[in-house]
């Protein structure tokens, strides 16, 4: 029995991860402080600093990833509103890495309770420039566990930065886990062989690596930046990932994602009961976004609902998604409310 | 560049073979050239140019990887402190650095250069302090003197409107994980032989996992400045020399 993110820390120690450097910032500070708790310094070698903010951190991520390392932060809303321009320079500079946010109730300060409102900031860009993040939601303590590799992993092959959206009470809450089994460091061979691009240390076998985001030229820039979406759009193809719950002879489609659709789970359930048809459509990977298969079910609902925790993000690419098939409407709460099963029921019923 | 043709006993010079044989875009009488010289001659002297990641500042020198051929990162303005936290705990056996103009180190950056020194880093941070914002066409630093001009203090710098020049080198040297901290200048061939042993010295402190060291290079930029070189080294020493004294502040 583990709290979400205590999960995340346990998982970072368990993938091999090289290194972790964050802030505290509520409610995510017990990643760090269970990181700290288990010294993996002592155990694996990783290493484990508090930075003295979330620009700090975000840029020792940077410093660690440009040399081929296994990197990670995380933080919640307003501290990786800090991490932005970090998180543009490593889309730029292409480099893998992790940020974990625990999302609460904004904009601003905002509150400490739960929210979903950077899915925007998460998907669309909160820095500047033409990049995109791998963006998983988890939607429980043992989708924590699991996408720290699993982010890792996708990060490390496209070289694309890779971000775990939590909310405050997937971070909070405490369910059973199965921990991934331990996985080794990379070794400075390994580093040289998978990551070549990196700045490890320029051996005389080869010329000096850099890693910029920068490119004067025009020219080469536009070179680069068009490179990058075609592996953006490989991602795109090929590593979609969504959970489908009783789908395949929906009437109505229920779409959320994260914690708002453990809720929408059991609305589903009491619908069901009433012989209304829902089906739960959860994505898991927010970027890429599942496009398709939400296009698909355009041809076979009447109308789609997301609930979000927010004033209406995801619901945007959903209409995208549709393209005008089918109308879609949204169901959210704001400032760290968390709706209840029965008020997702409601809005449903007001759609039929 | 090859120097099969010459003796070696007869050989007075030759340039480090560390020194990439790209054009430098610096302009004539900048001090980067010659402390971008001296950091490849130390590196090669210490035969570490295998095991030496740089962290590149924003400024002048973002480029200062096009010259000297070791692996660099980039860094966001004034963040190379905190790349090179991490670049160095990961990477404990190799010699990392930053190299850091006016604003990144006493602007922008003076946050993560505080920290990365009170957390007695094993790196070597190089200064080069010369009072103005070259790059971006010559605005006011934190380091600009009273009454100094620049593009954004076209009438001097007014201390009601502006603040003092921002002396940071002393705080830095106040802080426990400092274990060295000079200040030297490029513009006499004296000077250059008293920057290369500080940056000798700064190089082997963090292999010896001693703490941080920090080399202020106080230089001049005459293009800045409005002066040719001549006068701007001149002005230097009538100016900023008095504001930024030269010396060790701390040698541990």
């Amino acid at each position: 029995m583990l709290k979400g993110n205590e999960a995340i820390a346990h998982a970072a120690i368990r993938c091999g991860c090289d290194g972790y450097f964050g802030y505290p910032i509520t409610p995510q500070s017990e990643i760090m402080e269970t990181l700290m708790d288990l010294k993996p310094w002592e155990s694996t070698g990783m290493v484990v600093l508090q930075a003295e903010s979330e620009v700090a951190s975000i840029n020792m991520v940077f410093g660690g990833a440009a040399t081929g390392k296994k990197v990670m932060t995380s933080s919640s809303s307003p501290g990786v509103s800090l991490m932005q321009e970090g998180i543009s320079f490593a889309c730029g500079a292409d480099l893998p890495c992790l940020t974990v946010n625990v999302m609460r109730g904004g904009p601003g300060l905002g509150t400490i309770q739960p929210s979903q409102a950077d899915y925007f900031q998460s998907v669309k860009g909160g820095g500047h420039g033409d990049y995109k993040l791998i963006v998983l939601a988890p939607n429980s303590v043992q989708e924590m566990a699991d996408f720290v590799d699993l982010g890792f992993t996708l990060s490390f092959k496209y070289r694309v930065p890779a971000l775990i959206l939590s909310d405050g009470v997937i971070g909070q809450m405490m369910e059973k886990v199965i921990l991934p089994p331990f996985k080794p460091r990379f070794t400075a061979k390994e580093i040289a062989e998978q990551t070549p691009w990196a700045a490890y240390g320029k051996p005389a076998s080869r010329s000096q690596n850099v890693i910029t985001s920068l490119e004067l030229d025009p020219a080469k820039m536009e070179k680069k930046n068009i490179e990058r979406q075609e592996r953006l759009r490989i991602v795109e193809a090929t590593e979609v990932r969504y959970d489908e719950y009783k789908c395949e002879d929906a009437d109505y489609l229920i779409i959320a994602f994260g914690s708002a659709a453990r809720i929408s789970q059991k609305a589903v359930e009491i619908l069901r009961e009433e012989g209304i048809k829902v089906g739960l459509l959860r994505p898991i990977t927010l970027w890429p976004f599942p496009t398709k298969v939400i296009a698909k079910y355009a041809e076979k609902v009447k109308s789609m609902l997301t609930v979000e925790l927010n004033a209406g993000q995801m619901v945007e690419d959903v209409r995208l998604s549709v393209n005008g098939k089918v109308p879609v409407f949204h169901y959210g709460r704001m400032g760290g409310i968390v709706p209840n099963p029965e008020e997702i029921v409601d809005a449903l019923k007001k759609q039929i | 560049m090859s120097n099969s043709i010459i003796n070696p006993q007869n050989l007075v010079y030759q340039k480090s073979s560390l020194i990439l044989d790209n054009t430098m875009h610096y302009c004539p009488g900048c001090s980067h050239s010659t402390v971008h010289r001296i950091v490849a001659e130390v590196i090669e002297e210490m035969n570490m140019q295998e095991k030496t990641i740089g962290v590149a500042p924003v400024g002048c020198a973002v480029f200062i990887y096009n010259y000297i051929d070791v692996d660099f990162s980039e860094s966001a303005h004034g963040r190379a402190p905190a790349l090179a936290t991490a670049i160095k705990r990961l990477n404990p056996d190799h010699l990392v650095f930053t190299y850091q103009g006016d604003g990144d180190l006493a602007a922008i950056g003076t946050g993560e250069t505080i920290h990365a020194c009170n957390r007695g880093e094993n790196i070597a941070i190089i200064f080069i302090n010369n009072g103005i914002y070259g790059m971006t066409g010559g605005q006011m630093a934190p380091t600009t003197l009273v009454g100094m001009k620049s593009s954004t203090c076209p009438n001097g710098r007014d201390v009601e409107l502006n603040g003092y020049p921002l002396n940071i080198t002393p705080l830095l040297a106040q802080l426990e994980g400092t274990c060295y901290v000079t200040r030297q200048s490029v513009h006499t061939a004296n000077n250059v032989k008293k920057t290369k042993k500080a940056i000798r010295k700064a190089f082997e402190n963090s292999m010896a996992n001693k703490g941080t060291s920090v080399v202020e290079v106080v230089s001049t930029c005459n293009s800045g400045w409005k002066m040719t070189p001549v006068q701007a080294n001149t002005w230097m020493e009538e100016n900023m020399f008095p504001a930024y004294p030269l010396g060790d502040l701390k040698d541990k």
